[in-house]
């Protein structure tokens, strides 16, 4: 695969120096910060839909991304396991740290990136195969666990995605027979079934009715026990029901991040306040 | 005054409104029948050729002096209508050539159409895909008979007659792999489609869970446009078993039962080629064979479009 990664120091920036390949100032990436960015910068084409970003985001707890629309979130999201090399003309500069993996780096391997890196979608997109085969999607693709192993794990990973007693009667079925907010629970099991450390979340309730996105939320605040979790969201409410910390931007760039009561109580920024309590975006 | 000629406006609008509306409503009807006549006209067609058929070849086998049956015909593995002291009218060999020659270019065309389309949809750059679609219509435009001859002259003696002597002028290796090349373009623009049609999403998903390019086609892409591929393949070879051109011109004109494709042979439609062009008297029995040929071509066109519909049916039941 070509790498559609180029590191371009922007000259502009001055905040762009950390992306200057100099690793011996660079601060060791600590375990408890599972994301670590440093004056990171995305463009698609010409247009540049972030700068200089520098944000941690720490194990095992769930940080909510939230900001107008336009304002780059989903974007670097998408950098996160590198989803944005499937667009022409997506590239970034800047570092982004994962679990210690130099994400940005050409010699990358995305696969194993990916692996350990979950994504969940904001419409639900299971494939059109049975609930098990779906679920099996992953581990079969890596080859990480044998027949019997596969049955346990795919009934591990619907148990963790609370899904597991509502379909375990069907589980050769397809998973379009499922409902909306069943469809995403399914999508989140195919993704905690390859045993990821970072779980990417896209407006994962935005397609979704109020009672399944009641239950979606209930879940993610289950599984930040095991994993990392990213969540951009355009609700407010959601963002503060489920996360623990908060980062917002506008306009491409980070505006405020923190804990989460402390972004929607008491905002340093008064772009953050009029944002949360609802005068803009 | 201009209270007057406001009023007088007004009863104006009004009336050309009550002409228009009933205009309309004229316009409308009169469209609806006109669409529907049309319409009809193609429903009476089809039913027109199956009378034709059916009577014709009721007359085959019911004609006096015929010696013909239904379970002869069906079940004969001789077929020689012109020659001989005693014709036998026995269809097995005919469809067997269709059979010999449709397979040929189904195991030539279903394979290589099927990556070429995987490979437009899934890996080629836009550019590239628009390039070789463009080739794909000339292709697609170019008339059977150019197919036939291409056999005859190119297929035949460059490709085929080097590897074994054993291929005749007439073959059905070489008839097999035109009529291949012909349905190319059908299998391939039609899958194409059913490729494209895969959302997204689902590609999106599966890279999202570690899949190289390779995996996300096999995996997902391929499977979830199985029923639109399964239908072009069924399309191009219905097209195939009808083709007449190339066998006419490059199958050969002996009809005998043999799964040899160096041998020549007669399909279904070459032989009705055959009969019409001359050698038979107008309403002899040879003349009348045809008709019970072309009703069996048809029962065999009709019989696989409606198996194609009904696996695909249950296909869709299952994933949705």
């Amino acid at each position: 695969m070509m790498p559609t990664v180029i590191q371009i120091p922007s000259p502009v920036d001055p905040s762009a120096e950390g992306a200057t390949p100099d690793r011996a100032s660079e601060p060791a990436v600590s375990m408890a910060k599972a994301i670590q960015l440093r004056g990171f910068s995305a463009w698609y084409s010409a247009h540049q839909v972030l700068s200089a970003v520098d944000l941690d985001i720490a194990a095992n707890r769930v940080c909510a991304l939230i900001g107008p629309s336009g304002c780059g979130k989903s974007t670097l999201l998408r950098w996160m396991n590198r989803m944005n090399d499937t667009i022409l003309g997506a590239r970034a500069s800047g570092s982004l740290h994962l679990h210690g993996l130099q994400v940005l780096s050409p010699d990358l391997d995305v696969v194993d990136l990916r692996r350990r890196v979950g994504m969940v979608f904001q419409k639900p997109n299971p494939f059109p195969k049975s609930i098990f085969d779906n679920v099996a999607f992953g581990p079969r693709l890596h080859r990480q666990y044998g027949r019997t192993d596969l049955e346990e794990l795919v009934e591990q990973s619907l148990r963790s995605s609370a899904l597991w007693t509502e379909v375990k009667d069907r589980l050769h079925r397809s998973a379009l027979g499922l409902s909306g907010g069943q469809q995403q629970r399914l999508c989140i099991a195919r993704a905690i079934a390859v045993d990821p450390e970072v779980l990417l979340m896209d407006e994962p309730c935005s397609a979704l009715d109020p009672r399944s996105t009641a239950s979606i939320e209930e879940l993610i605040r289950e599984l930040r026990e095991t994993y990392t979790i990213v969540i951009v969201t355009h609700n407010m409410q959601q963002a503060s029901r489920v996360s623990d910390t908060t980062a917002f931007f506008d306009e491409g760039r980070l505006i405020e991040t923190g804990e989460t009561d402390e972004v929607f109580t008491a905002p340093r920024e008064r772009r953050t306040e009029d944002y949360v309590s609802g005068r803009f975006g | 005054m201009t209270a007057i000629a406001a009023r007088a406006a007004a009863e104006l609008a009004q009336r050309g409104r009550v002409r228009g509306v009933a205009f309309r409503r004229f316009y409308e009807r009169l469209l609806h029948f006109g669409l529907l006549g049309l319409t009809l006209l193609s429903v009476l067609t089809t039913v027109a050729i199956i009378v034709v058929l059916v009577k014709e070849s009721g007359g085959f086998f019911f004609m006096e002096g015929s010696e013909v049956t239904f379970v002869s015909f069906f079940t004969g593995t001789v077929w020689s209508p012109l020659l001989g002291a005693k014709p036998q009218y026995g269809v097995l060999p005919l469809v067997g050539g269709t059979v010999l020659v449709t397979s040929i270019a189904g195991l030539f065309a279903l394979p290589i159409g099927l990556l070429t389309a995987v490979f437009l949809s899934e890996y080629a750059s836009p550019r590239t895909r628009m390039l070789l679609k463009a080739i794909l219509e000339v292709l697609a435009g170019i008339p059977t008979v150019v197919y036939g001859f291409f056999a005859l002259t190119f297929i035949t003696p460059y490709l085929l007659q080097p590897l074994s002597d054993r291929f005749g002028t007439y073959n059905a290796m070489g008839a097999g792999i035109a009529v291949g090349i012909m349905i190319l373009p059908i299998v391939c623009s039609l899958s194409e489609d059913a490729l494209r049609g895969v959302p997204q999403s689902l590609r999106d998903g599966a890279y999202a869970l570690g899949s190289t390019k390779f995996d996300v086609t096999a995996r997902v892409v391929v499977p979830a446009g199985l029923s639109g591929i399964v239908a072009a393949f069924l399309l191009a070879l219905t097209r195939a078993i009808g083709e007449t051109m190339i066998v006419a011109l490059a199958a050969g004109g002996l009809a005998q039962l043999t799964a040899n494709p160096a041998e020549q042979v007669q399909t279904m439609t070459a032989y009705m080629v055959q009969i019409f062009l001359g050698d038979a008297p107008a309403n002899g029995i040879e003349y009348r064979s045809s008709y019970a040929v072309a009703m069996t071509l048809f029962a065999i066109t009709f019989v696989m479009t409606w198996t194609g519909a009904l696996v695909l049916k249950r296909y869709r039941e299952e994933y949705e």
